[in-house]
């Protein structure tokens, strides 16, 4: 059933409107799947589609509550902007919301109280157009007791428990947390395209947490939930930074074990066919993070490496 | 006067990206300005350089104290004013979230950084800031909330309206944050527009730098005002005004304007007819603090924010 999580009025003849397609059977436990809070990030597209299609294929394996929300944030969606276009805010930086708050507080206040509750909320991200992950959650070390072994059921290649930031406070993943809602938040693939392994990979994760919890009948086949990689945080992630203003050209692809002193790629100059910087691995370890937009300023991102 | 490049990095395509610090006197750093963060903050900018230039007509007439530097950074963010974009064009990431900055991590963290190591040992530091919501503001001097903040060094601006907030997650990112836990006395002087120029708020913020320069003996010149004691805004004497529908906005009344209860504030037009949707009233008698500048709204937009009598 098709419902509006929240609508309000926009200033020429259109409603603004977060939907949601409440997928129910019996009173059992509830998850709810939840994308597209930054309008760059498709891969969870993909998922909701997924997702509703296998339960609407086998109602009967149903035995709690499916909510999917596809789009939170559906002006940046039509915008292919990161942000909410209109009020240059990240809407992923303003929850819990706030009820009385401008339309854009109003309206994570309202996503918020629809998710406030739920027995399992994933939040699927897809890095950006800059930066092309391999399958991860990212867990806030506070939540590592509580979410580590829902992650582990997605069977997802990477779990990366990193330190909390202040900053990262205002999350929706951050907000669900802190009041009990327990909260995955997926990254995958990169900003702008749809990956249909890594989304059908996410799926059958998602089918097992939801195995889990008793919200559906049958489990994936065993095959498919692999073991993941936990990386505990603090110093055992190398970030590349580039050294010099250019464009970064790699041959490699993340998701590879990369030795230190290997090259990952070059940065060069268009204008005088020089080599500006060649950008080394600085240890051994399992590259999950590559750059894919290739023009780069000093200090922007190129990779981050798990350290083995 | 003393001209100094404080952070440079070079660009792909682009003339090299440069920070510049002018700084007059010579001795304990003693204040600092900072001027545009993001690159629609013009008249912040314009501000900035025109307090370059009091300063140093200050210097020539040797009316800085001894033992006493103040530098202006008049922007922050030239490439992205000269793109005409608020924030950083790349990856549109704001610089004003990036505190205390990180000189080994990403772009606008190196800015962030290269910018917080200059400014960071000054005894006072004040920040032209700009407000995420278009409109008009009376100016006023504004203060975080972190324990840290001095009201009354805050008086010495002469603004009749001194703002203080409570912080939130984001604020520990900001540069006024930031200063205040390094020891420096922060404060955001927000000096009514944003993306143009209002020349009569370029006249008030400069006397209001000029008032405080003086009562901190920072300089030998006479304050062109007076001393006031200003009206302290919080969340217990500010009323938010927000659309109750979306539409064409009519706005009736301009910032600092006395209003009444039930008084005609706004009209909010239906788009396509041309009817009235709803008037807006004042809730309360007050004086209007903010006030948007768009001709359109949406339903729960803030529009006014009116500081009780």
């Amino acid at each position: 059933m098709i419902q509006n999580v929240t609508a309000l009025e926009m200033p020429v003849d259109e409603e603004f409107r977060i939907q949601k397609n409440h997928l129910s059977r019996g009173k059992g436990k509830r998850i709810c799947i939840v994308t597209g809070t930054h309008g760059d990030e498709l891969e969870g597209q993909y998922v909701c589609y997924l997702i509703a299609k296998m339960v609407q294929e086998s109602p009967e394996k149903l035995t709690g509550v499916v909510d999917i929300y596809p789009c939170l944030n559906p002006l940046g969606m039509d915008a292919m902007q990161r942000g909410v276009p209109a009020f240059d805010l990240d809407m992923n930086r303003i929850f819990p919301g706030n009820s009385r708050g401008s339309m854009i507080e109003k309206v994570a206040h309202d996503i918020y109280t629809d998710l406030s509750g739920a027995d399992m909320v994933i939040d699927i991200h897809a890095s950006n157009i800059f930066l092309r992950e391999i399958p991860q959650v990212r867990i806030s070390e506070m939540c590592a007791d509580t979410l580590v072994p829902y992650a582990k059921m997605l069977g997802i290649d990477f779990i990366w428990i990193h330190q909390a930031a202040t900053v990262l406070e205002a999350t929706l993943a951050h907000s669900l947390n802190s009041i009990g809602t327990p909260c995955l938040v997926a990254e995958m693939g990169v900003g702008g395209r749809i990956s249909h392994s890594m989304c059908q990979h996410l799926v059958d994760g998602i089918q097992n947490i939801m195995y889990n919890l008793g919200i559906w009948s049958e489990a994936p086949s065993a095959d498919k939930i692999g073991e993941s990689i936990v990386n505990q945080g603090g110093d055992s992630v190398a970030f590349l930074n580039a050294e010099v203003s250019g464009v970064f050209i790699t041959e490699i692809h993340n998701d590879v074990r990369v030795e230190r002193g290997q090259t990952i790629g070059q940065i060069i100059s268009p204008l005088t066919g020089m080599v500006l910087s060649n950008v080394v691995a600085p240890c051994d370890g399992l590259l999950f993070t590559i750059r894919a937009y290739p023009i780069v300023y000093e200090g922007s991102l190129l990779g981050r490496i798990h350290k083995l | 006067m003393k001209v100094q490049t404080i952070f440079r990095m070079s660009s792909p395509y682009r003339d090299d990206f440069r920070v510049k610090a002018y700084t007059f006197g010579e001795g304990e750093k003693s204040l600092c300005i900072v001027g545009s963060m993001r690159g629609d903050e013009i008249q912040q900018q314009y501000i900035a350089s025109r307090m370059v230039d009091v300063l140093q007509q200050l210097e020539a007439q040797d009316a800085i104290k001894p033992n006493c530097s103040i530098s202006v950074v008049p922007s922050v963010n030239p490439f992205s004013m000269n793109l005409e974009k608020r924030f950083w064009a790349l990856d549109n990431t704001d610089i004003n979230r990036m505190f205390p900055g990180y000189g080994q991590g990403e772009t606008t963290q190196r800015i962030a950084s290269g910018l917080f190591e200059f400014v960071k040992d000054f005894s006072y530091g004040v920040q032209l800031a700009s407000y995420y919501l278009p409109g008009h503001f009376l100016p006023h001097i504004r203060m975080i909330h972190t324990g840290f903040e001095d009201v009354e060094d805050a008086k010495e601006f002469g603004f009749p309206y001194v703002a203080i907030r409570e912080p939130e997650p984001f604020d520990t990112v900001l540069l006024n944050y930031n200063w205040q836990i390094w020891d420096t006395k922060a404060f955001s002087l927000y000096a009514g527009t944003t993306d143009v120029i209002d020349h009569s708020m370029v006249q008030v913020a400069i006397d209001a730098l000029l008032h405080f320069m003086v009562k901190k003996g920072l300089v030998a010149t006479k304050s062109k005002i007076e001393d006031v004691e200003p009206i302290l805004v919080t969340n217990k004497n500010l009323v938010n005004i927000q659309a109750p529908h979306a539409g064409i906005l009519i706005i009736e009344k301009n910032a600092g304007m006395q209003v009444k209860k039930g008084e005609a504030i706004a009209r909010i037009m239906h788009p396509y007819e041309g009817k009235l949707v709803c008037e807006i009233q004042s809730p309360v008698d007050g004086t209007l603090f903010f006030v948007r500048n768009k001709s359109i709204t949406f339903q729960n937009t803030l529009l006014f924010r009116i500081i009780k009598d």
